[in-house]
């Protein structure tokens, strides 16, 4: 607790004591005894709220809570009932009390577990060790991370080897190893040995600090549930007053009832003015969801991306880097005429030059020197491959579409996967295969995400309709487009995007920024270290896993029916409160009582949101 | 300019909404934001009169909240 806290915990005390003394002393009909000593626990509570309300008064802020708090209390006062009065004052301040508690912890909690601020760095200057502030590192600096402490800027191991914890980063707790040469990231823990890095970004651009950024200013995005709020709460108090004074004035012109009774029901509607229950709730519960998802390694940019995805009925995933590992490899060579290794030889050749993992592949799987020295013009057909001219002969290496416009008699194969032909001149030399290794998790998760509701998951690629529909049958995914260009991703998405389904798209955010960026929400993988994913996209997974997206939907329901909860429950018991302080089935201490007790209710609830559903 | 200022003892949800609306209606404010649960105002204003902005919001702050400190 804070001082200011404690400070009012003693008041709610002292004051609640000579409350209960009070109602065993029998005043009898000198009121004016009772109405002093009823003033003492009410002042003892209250004084602060009395002079913000007068403030308020003299600036004009009549639809203020603290002021309508106080016109209720001193209604109280006026018409008799002196310890009403100081009751709805006294639960009023223990409702403040609580709220301010329950938040000041969630708040506590959220930051503890975005708590991966590396505070200093050890620097390498001039030979000797310097503890500095991580702001004054520059890049190219050489900074040493002992075991157990927090890697405090990216940067390229230079020295030593060690096991790095990266659960801050990825929430994935198993230790990962790293050697020379690699990039380590801040925020993740150095585990067993010294390792000497040579930092290569400013520390307000590493990926601590951007992770940090994008997490506080999640929750200014707001949610559409969110905006209802705020709007809600506009007109919410205004309308209780308008209604307040409407009863009393109803009260007195239609019934016989007494002017004291009249205004005792208009002013329960005062005590339940305040909006706070909504309004402290449901941010709350948006916050709690976005931290229980960063703590698994989940960034979601905004409360309402988290909205869009409880609704979301579609996934759309890219097939290679999110299903697919993305690292090809040569399955098969099928030759023509010629031998295996001269058909891979030719190949390799001709696409030497290439940096395509079709091209890496063939390469890799020559594994030989590349007599580059018998390499001519090299020449690119787009989308069809290459043309290539290897000891003076005119070689074509590429798809079916290539072979097709140089008359080679060629024939597809009978295996799924990306068929290389090549030819020389017309004439067929024969095929290579080459085929990309499923994740080892996605068939899993693609279970897992059909088990959180998702209805319809479509698979987008470039590749050859075999090829497609081996994997989409091997993952389980419903359905696929295959044969895409890049351009034609987007417009594939737009044709499965219809006003009543939500799509979200899930790429690696290396070529498939426009698609991310299009669909109704973007979900970038593998996106640790990498800037423009997670630019383009709504929700950033900071590793590869598939296995987030169930955990991030899970998140995200379990959030907006919290809020939803919320809001229906506040709104009925408020409403119910007031007809029966209308009908005066009510007084005003029960009121206050309920108000009091939906918020409590209704935080705790919120604070729900900040666990991760199993 | 856009700058983010910490907010001490920012207590009711409700007030971060008022201060909010209080502070956008500030000449020269071209977007504030005020988060209650990173208890973090960001303010985004002209850069030539942002220092005066920035009193007059803070004015505005202590307005709707006394006890609420803005810290430079």
């Amino acid at each position: 607790m804070t001082k200011k806290q404690k400070k009012i915990l003693i008041r709610v005390i002292i004051s609640a004591v000579l409350l209960v003394a009070l109602h065993f002393i029998p005043f009898g009909d000198r009121w004016y005894l009772s109405l002093l000593a009823y003033l003492i626990p009410y002042l003892i509570i209250g004084y602060d709220i009395v002079l913000n309300a007068a403030k308020k008064l003299i600036k004009g802020r009549l639809f203020d809570e603290e002021f309508l708090m106080m016109i209720a209390t001193v209604g109280a006062f006026v018409i008799g009932e002196y310890p009403e009065a100081s009751a709805v004052m006294l639960f009023y301040q223990v409702g403040e009390l609580f709220q301010s508690i329950a938040v000041g912890k969630s708040r506590k909690s959220i930051s503890d577990l975005m708590d991966i601020c590396p505070e200093t760095a050890t620097v390498i200057r001039d030979g000797v060790e310097e503890v500095v502030d991580p702001y004054e590192v520059s890049v190219g600096d050489i900074v040493i991370v002992k075991p157990g402490e927090k890697v405090p800027i990216d940067g390229e191991i230079v020295e030593g080897n060690t096991t790095l914890n990266m659960a801050a980063l990825t929430g994935e707790s198993l230790p990962v190893e790293k050697g020379i040469g690699q990039t380590i990231f801040s925020g993740s823990i150095n585990l067993t040995n010294v390792v000497k890095i040579r930092t290569t970004t400013e520390y307000e651009d590493s990926t601590v600090s951007k992770i940090l950024e994008l997490v506080e200013n999640s929750t200014d995005k707001k949610a559409k549930s969110e905006n209802f709020i705020t709007k809600f709460a506009r007109v919410y108090t205004p309308s209780v007053v308008i209604c307040a004074v409407l009863i009393i004035l109803c009260c007195i012109i239609f019934t016989d009832m007494s002017i004291k009774t009249s205004i005792y029901r208009g002013l329960i509607f005062l005590v339940v003015s305040c909006p706070c229950a909504l309004v402290v709730s449901v941010p709350l519960s948006f916050f709690g969801g976005i931290g229980a998802a960063s703590r698994k390694g989940i960034l979601i940019k905004g409360s309402n991306f988290l909205e869009i995805l409880s609704k979301v009925d579609t996934i759309v995933f890219d097939k290679t880097g999110t299903i697919t590992k993305g690292n090809f490899a040569v399955d098969a060579i099928h030759p023509n005429q010629v031998d295996a290794d001269e058909l891979i030889d030719i190949a390799a050749l001709a696409e030497s030059r290439s940096n395509h993992p079709v091209a890496e592949s063939i390469v890799a799987a020559h594994g030989k020197h590349i007599a580059s020295e018998r390499l001519g013009d090299v020449s690119e057909i787009s989308g069809k491959g290459i043309k290539a001219v290897i000891d003076g002969k005119c070689y074509y290496v590429g798809n079916g579409k290539l072979m097709e416009e140089v008359n080679a008699d060629y024939h597809e194969c009978h295996l799924p996967g990306t068929a290389v032909h090549v030819a020389l001149e017309g004439e067929y030399l024969g095929h290579i295969i080459i085929n990309d290794e499923l994740k080892d998790d996605s068939k899993d998760a693609i279970a897992k995400i059909k088990a959180s509701g998702i209805k319809n998951t479509v698979m987008l690629t470039g590749d050859n309709e075999k090829v497609a529909s081996k994997v989409a049958n091997d993952v389980g995914i419903d359905d696929y487009r295959a044969g895409l260009l890049p351009d034609q991703k987007v417009s594939s998405l737009e044709n499965i995007m219809n006003d009543n389904n939500t799509v979200a798209f899930v790429g690696d955010g290396i070529n498939d920024a426009p698609v991310l960026t299009r669909a109704d929400i973007g979900i970038a993988m593998g996106a640790l270290g990498s800037d423009a994913a997670i630019e383009a996209s709504d929700v950033v997974l900071m590793d590869d896993s598939l296995n987030k997206i169930p955990v991030a939907v899970k998140i995200s329901k379990k959030t907006l029916r919290i809020v939803k909860e919320n809001i229906i429950f506040s709104l009925v018991i408020k409403i119910g409160i007031m007809i029966l302080g209308a009908l005066g089935l009510v007084g005003m201490r029960f009121a206050v009582f309920g108000d009091v007790g939906v918020l409590v209710i209704a935080i705790l609830n919120a604070v729900r949101a900040m666990r991760v559903p199993k | 300019m856009k700058k983010s200022f910490k907010l001490e003892e920012l207590d009711c949800a409700h007030c971060a909404q008022k201060m909010e609306d209080a502070i956008a209606k500030i000449e020269g404010v071209n977007k504030v934001n005020i988060n209650f649960m990173a208890q973090k105002m960001i303010l985004d204003a002209d850069d030539d009169k942002f220092d005066e902005i920035l009193k007059l919001a803070e004015a505005k702050i202590k307005d709707v909240e006394p006890d609420c400190r803005l810290i430079r």
